[in-house]
């Protein structure tokens, strides 16, 4: 039968271009992005490779590899983005654990403490910290009038500040997926584990933990990455004595417009992110980070 | 209350009294995370130079400072055209990604989504310094459109995501059963499934907005001379010295913020279903 085959060629066409047509509607938004983010990125990348003659050329990586400096960069970032990752899992876990057990309208008003802070700019939280935290701050004069300490303790420009700052920031991004993955925990596995004779601990432990942790590691990734590459709060609360990799870019540009330097440092940045990512994507379903998230 | 104590908390019957030390170190999490903002809004009240909590002599000298300067005005009105276009050219631009990528299902739309949620992943120092570079070839640096341009490529991915997953939601038949009746594709979008997704959109409005608002480090680097943003010159201030107005300034943005997030709770949130 000669005509169906004809019709159901022609469908399959038909179909083919309706959703090309379909997929088409997204072309600004792409068309944005390769022009605002995609271009430039690859033309920095490009950059990196350009040595002070204009010839193809490594230095602008032998440089980080060079100077000790640079080795200190890197160093500083990866301390700051574990030690802020590790603390986030230490307070955000308990406290999403514990608004997924209350009834749901605590559990709602409780969100907002989470939520406030995460769309409240981040500007002005580390402003807040600022004010906070330093030397006559309100921290420094409560602690001494209740006696915990007697002499102002320096708590900003250096990694204390820094960290208390980018913990506060970064909480939310850790909270929201951990707290998504335990209320999809069905209560009953508990009530099953402790029906068979699990004391509460061992119930924790071995059932309700492992499957927290799907949102917990999807929040704890997102919060390691967001840290790589942060820039306000360490530029702001460090006050120039933890210097991490973005902010060495900016001053490349600001102050040397050396942007050798400063696109391999990005390039290399980047990379850190992807592998990372990468890395991850290995162990556990990324789509938790972008479903979790809002 | 000491029943209370007593009774079981979890299916786990361990009883509120031994789980008192997770409460505690609850609410103390809870404070710390919202008082260090809000504390701000008495001290910007205050008559001190220096900031004091709680203030000896209330005054408005701080929003005196920041409304009487023609330097902060003009920023803040940099700041909210920024955003209110962003708001504009980020809504629809991503809805009608976010349905193009979730309709036409071709092969390359996984990579496609990646590519949509790359401004979140990409440091933003990178996106920063690249969109200088790329803007001084264009000859659009320090403008509002180029703010707005760079502002809505940060903002594509939140509303990629929340428009995204409200489709997700949505039974793409009753568009095809609209189809099928006769409606054209854009009018069967337009009259059942938009409004079926409206919740999403204005969410994904609202977050635009503030996306471009709030944003910093790109706009220290492509705004400038006649359109600094109000967060560039807060940053530059912050680096100087601790100024009093930036509390002012704090106080007016947590505002905006909350008014923001109203908004969203009051328009963005779908009604839920009565129970089956």
């Amino acid at each position: 039968m000669p005509t169906s085959r004809v019709n159901e060629t022609g469908l399959r066409l038909d179909d083919r271009l309706e959703r090309l047509r379909l997929f088409g509607l997204s072309s600004p938004a792409i068309l944005l992005i390769l022009v605002v983010l995609v271009i430039p990125v690859g033309w920095l990348f490009y950059v990196s490779f350009v040595g002070a003659d204009g010839q193809f050329s490594l230095e602008n990586y032998q440089r980080m590899i060079d100077r000790a400096s640079y080795a200190r960069i890197f160093a500083t970032t990866f301390k700051v983005s574990f030690l802020t990752t590790g603390i986030c899992i230490l307070i955000g876990y308990p406290l999403a654990y514990f608004m997924s057990q209350l009834p749901p309208r605590l559990a709602s008003l409780c969100m907002i403490t989470v939520l406030l802070p995460f769309w409240t700019s981040l500007l002005v939280r580390t402003y807040a910290w600022l004010v906070l935290l330093q030397r006559q701050g309100l921290v420094n004069d409560w602690a001494i009038g209740l006696g915990l300490w007697d002499e102002p303790i320096k708590m900003v420009h250096n990694m204390t500040g820094t960290l208390i700052g980018m913990v506060h920031i970064m909480l939310p991004f850790l909270i929201l997926p951990t707290y998504g993955a335990m209320k999809s925990i069905s209560r009953d596995y508990m009530k099953a584990a402790s029906n068979l004779g699990a004391t509460p601990k061992t119930a924790f432990w071995t059932v309700f933990f492992p499957l927290s942790t799907p949102g917990l590691f999807a929040g704890a990734l997102m919060v390691f990455i967001l840290c790589l590459g942060f820039f306000v709060t360490p530029a702001v609360l460090g006050g120039g004595k933890v210097i991490m990799v973005s902010m060495k870019i900016v001053s490349n540009i600001e102050l040397f417009v050396n942007w050798g330097a400063a696109s391999a440092l990005g390039v290399v940045l980047l990379s850190l992110a992807v592998i990372v990512l990468w890395v991850a994507s290995r162990f556990l379903n990324l789509d938790q980070i972008s479903g979790g998230g809002h | 209350m000491l029943r209370w104590f007593r009774a079981p908390a979890t299916e786990t019957q361990i009883s509120h009294g031994q789980r008192l030390w997770l409460y505690v170190l609850c609410v103390i999490i809870m404070v710390l995370l919202v008082t260090p903002t809000l504390i701000v809004i008495p001290m910007s009240f205050s008559d001190s130079q220096y900031l004091e909590f709680p203030p000896e002599n209330w005054s408005l000298r701080w929003y005196e400072h920041f409304f009487g300067s023609a330097e902060w005005m003009r920023a803040t009105k940099t700041s909210f055209t920024v955003a209110f276009l962003t708001m504009l050219v980020a809504t629809p631009v991503g809805v009608l990604a976010a349905y193009g990528l979730h309709a036409s299902r071709v092969r390359f739309v996984r990579a496609a989504y990646l590519l949509m949620i790359a401004p979140m992943m990409v440091p933003v120092v990178l996106v920063a310094i690249g969109a200088f570079y790329a803007y001084v070839k264009l000859k659009i640096l320090y403008t509002v459109a180029g703010l707005v341009l760079a502002h809505t490529m940060l903002a594509l991915p939140l509303v990629v995501i929340v428009t995204g997953s409200a489709l997700k939601g949505f039974d793409m038949q009753l568009e095809a059963a609209a189809r099928s009746l006769g409606a054209p594709r854009w009018y069967a979008f337009l009259t059942v499934t938009l409004p079926q997704i409206r919740f999403a959109v204005v969410t994904s409005a609202l977050l635009s907005f503030l996306t471009s608002f709030d944003e910093v480090v790109v706009a220290m680097f492509i705004s400038g001379g006649d359109n600094p943003t109000l967060t560039r010159n807060m940053f530059n201030a912050l680096r100087d010295q601790i100024d009093p107005t930036i509390a002012a300034i704090s106080t007016l943005m947590i505002l905006v913020t909350t008014v923001m997030m109203v908004l969203v709770q009051v328009f963005g949130q779908q009604r839920k279903p009565p129970p089956e």
